[in-house]
């Protein structure tokens, strides 16, 4: 599911929306996409009436309920600058989800303006500012979950080979890695006992490949393989590709540590 | 460890006797790799192939009011009979009139999707006709009174012990699970039957409006035999089967195989325009192409036409999380998996509701749209009909599904939700015994662990480093 409207940004400039799981959960990661983005020389506005990006009801079937809350992120994060998320799943829904819902829908053009205009992080960085090399380093073995809404667009391998030119930094590789943790979000709930079961196969595969860190592009996935891994007391730390490059930054001096 | 549960596919995929589990997971597991290496191997570029291969699916049902007319002319040219059935009791019943008309007791039948849509085995034997499946598989499901889990595979759910064990309760030979003596078994007992027969029965794969041909893929060649030792063929083909050219046949036939089962080419593929000429030796002397349209031309008029570009490959299936711990049987219906979990609501008409709940069991991971060889956006044709069922009150769909009217007041709401932010650190103090009274939570809580509420730090942070 590719942006395929996206505009290439000219000036560094972009809001920041930080998903309601990073404002709830993980502000850590919301903190390191702010750092790493500003190592780049990329000023980042952070609109505070943001709330979510409307996805819980839109994969939920209400897509009534749905449109409200775009139609809220569409005045929030009004302008021309890029908006730029730190999930798959919730770029996806601003550049793709929405248009679906919208379609019959009279302001279907400003939604169209703000999908093109909405870039998934690592794409944003790679693709679209041609970052290809990241300094410092972070002498870790990790597993990377391509998670499901990077499927097709650029930022699955974006972020693979960014890590990648990190140096120390050792990709560990499973088994059925095409395959969905299963956390889908209303699904994980509706449909408990098969989003579970995904979720403990997936993990398998991942523990089998002896990773110090299982790393992804959206804490949707984390938070869900996370909540499988704590309630059985595995040890397996999680982060998102931004902490990665954050804490290769501070290993270079680059930034300080926290 | 089973979780309390509200969905049927759920319930279903949790009570699953761990041998057909087994059976499924490992099968589809299989062939999915074989799918991605010969698919690969082959082409440079396979999308590419997909992508085309959708927009000339696509192309054809936008114009299947000329394509149509074009292919009827075409088979009448070659001496073939073409009759169009709008629903499955249409198509059952010109069946049986064709077998009535020429004094015929029985058919050999060749595996065929559309007709398990309109149950015509069974409709046949209701009228006192012998209806005998010839797919190895679909003879497996006849004799053990049973229904395909699989489009590709029908008996997906089984293991050869199963087999063996049928075969030696209707008298095929002593207990032996070695495939190859199951398939020798079974065909000699077929054998005979094609030769008895009065008509042979096929689907078709493909037909080309060009030239009002008849594409067969099998890897059993018991299409074949269906018509090359009864006087009668009957071809039973749902509308969206058509394609413009026979050209086009090249890049379809190629996609199926690779698609479906990992093969380069299914065994056997046929071509069929017509009935036997004139000095040909053998083949029957009357062929008659039944079109089905039952509820394809609706479809097609809604938000998910696309869905009928499918080939029924069955990629989907093999690849999907959800069907691998389901199986097809959850499905409760004759397409399963993602392309049924899109197509079985939408045939089932009026009778939409019972089917609802479907396009809710996946988690839109997208897998289905990556390996589907024409390309079709499951994915959002699953969204769609979840608003449809929705929007028509379908309450078997909603449930365990937490609502979302509360969630769509806060999240348009700044000041409600940065007070919602904060506050949710109440979460970290409640217990999970207070928690697991709102349904939602205790499916979460069942199976998961929340991390510790940590709402409002970050826009602190974002706060604090602006006053610097
Ligand atoms: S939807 Fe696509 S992948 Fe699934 S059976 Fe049909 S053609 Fe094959």
């Amino acid at each position: 599911m590719t942006n395929p409207q996206r505009t290439v940004p000219a000036p560094k400039k972009v809001q920041l929306m930080a998903t309601c799981l990073c404002d709830a959960f993980f502000d850590d990661v919301a903190v390191a996409t702010v750092q790493v983005l500003e190592y780049l020389g990329v000023e980042v506005g952070f609109p505070a009436d943001q709330t979510c990006c409307g996805q819980p009801a839109f994969n939920a079937g209400d897509w009534k309920a749905s449109r409200k809350v775009v139609r809220h992120v569409v005045d929030t994060f009004k302008g021309e600058d890029p908006v730029v998320v730190p999930s798959g799943s919730c770029a996806a829904m601003l550049f793709h989800g929405a248009l679906l819902e919208f379609e019959n829908e009279p302001d279907l053009s400003e939604v169209k303006q703000l999908a093109n205009r909405s870039w998934e992080l690592l794409d944003y960085i790679v693709n679209g500012l041609g970052v290809r090399e990241w300094p410092g380093s972070f002498p870790h073995r990790v597993s990377f979950h391509r998670s499901c809404h990077l499927r097709g667009t650029c930022s699955g391998p974006a972020a693979m080979n960014l890590m990648k030119s990190i140096d120390g930094l050792e990709l560990a590789t499973f088994g059925e890695a095409e395959q969905c943790c299963g956390f889908g979000g209303a699904f994980s709930v509706s449909h408990p006992n098969i989003s579970a079961r995904m979720g403990e196969l997936k993990l398998e595969h991942i523990i089998a490949a002896n990773p110090e860190y299982l790393v992804a592009a959206d804490m949707g996935c984390l938070l869900h393989l996370g909540g499988i891994v704590d309630k059985s007391g595995i040890e397996l730390p999680r982060l998102h590709v931004a902490q990665v490059l954050r804490d290769a930054l501070v290993s270079a001096n680059l930034l300080p540590a926290a | 460890m089973p979780t309390k549960t509200q969905q049927d596919i759920d319930r279903y995929a949790r009570d699953l006797n761990p041998e057909v589990y087994t059976s499924v997971y490992g099968g589809t597991k299989a062939t999915t790799e074989k799918r991605h290496d010969v698919l690969f191997h082959d082409y440079p570029d396979p999308d590419l192939l997909r992508r085309t291969a959708g927009e000339v699916k696509q192309h054809t049902l936008e114009n299947l009011d000329t394509y149509l007319p074009k292919a009827e002319a075409a088979l009448k040219a070659n001496g073939a009979q073409v009759h169009f059935a709008a629903d499955g009791d249409a198509a059952n019943r010109i069946i049986l009139e064709i077998m009535k008309a020429n004094g015929a007791k029985s058919m050999v039948k060749s595996k065929s999707m559309v007709s398990e849509e309109t149950g015509l085995g069974h409709f046949l034997e209701d009228n006192g006709m012998k209806c005998l499946e010839t797919d190895l598989g679909e003879f497996i499901i006849q004799i053990d009174h049973d229904h395909p889990s699989h489009i590709v595979k029908p008996i997906a759910h089984k293991n050869r012990r199963d087999i063996a064990k049928s075969f030696e309760r209707e008298g095929l030979g002593d207990y032996n699970d070695d495939p190859a003596t199951i398939t020798r078994r079974a065909r000699e007992f077929l054998r005979g039957k094609y030769f008895e027969a009065d008509v042979g029965l096929t689907g078709a794969n493909f037909v080309s409006a060009e030239s009002g041909r008849l594409a067969i893929v099998t890897n059993e060649g018991n299409a074949r035999f269906c018509m090359a030792a009864t006087p009668i063929h009957i071809g039973i083909v749902g509308i969206e089967k058509l394609i413009p050219h026979d050209r086009d046949l090249a890049l379809f036939t190629s996609l199926i195989g690779r698609s479906g089962t990992g093969q380069h080419l299914t065994v056997y593929t046929q071509f069929i325009n017509g009935p036997r000429r004139f000095g040909q030796p053998d083949g029957p002397e009357q062929m008659h192409v039944v079109f089905v349209d039952n509820k394809r031309t609706e479809v097609l008029a809604s938000n998910c036409r696309e869905i009928l570009r499918c080939i029924r490959c069955g990629a989907c299936l093999n690849v999907c999380p959800v069907y691998r711990q389901a199986s097809g049987h959850a499905y409760r219906s004759v397409y399963p998996g993602p392309v049924g979990a899109v197509l079985s609501p939408l045939l089932a008409g009026t009778r939409f509701p019972e089917l609802a709940d479907l396009p809710k069991a996946s988690s839109l991971c997208g897998a289905c749209n990556e390996v589907c060889p024409v390309n079709i956006p499951i994915p959002d044709l699953l969204l769609r009909l979840r608003d449809k069922a929705k929007t028509e009150h379908a309450g078997r769909a909603m449930k365990g599904t937490p609502p979302m009217g509360m969630y769509g007041l806060l999240a348009s709401q700044p000041h409600a939700w940065r007070a919602a932010m904060t506050m949710g650190a109440a979460m970290n103090l409640t217990p999970n015994a207070v928690m697991n009274i709102i349904p939602p939570a205790a499916a979460w809580n069942s199976c998961r662990q929340l991390p510790k509420w940590r709402g409002g730090k970050f826009r602190h942070w974002m706060k604090e480093r602006g006053k610097n």
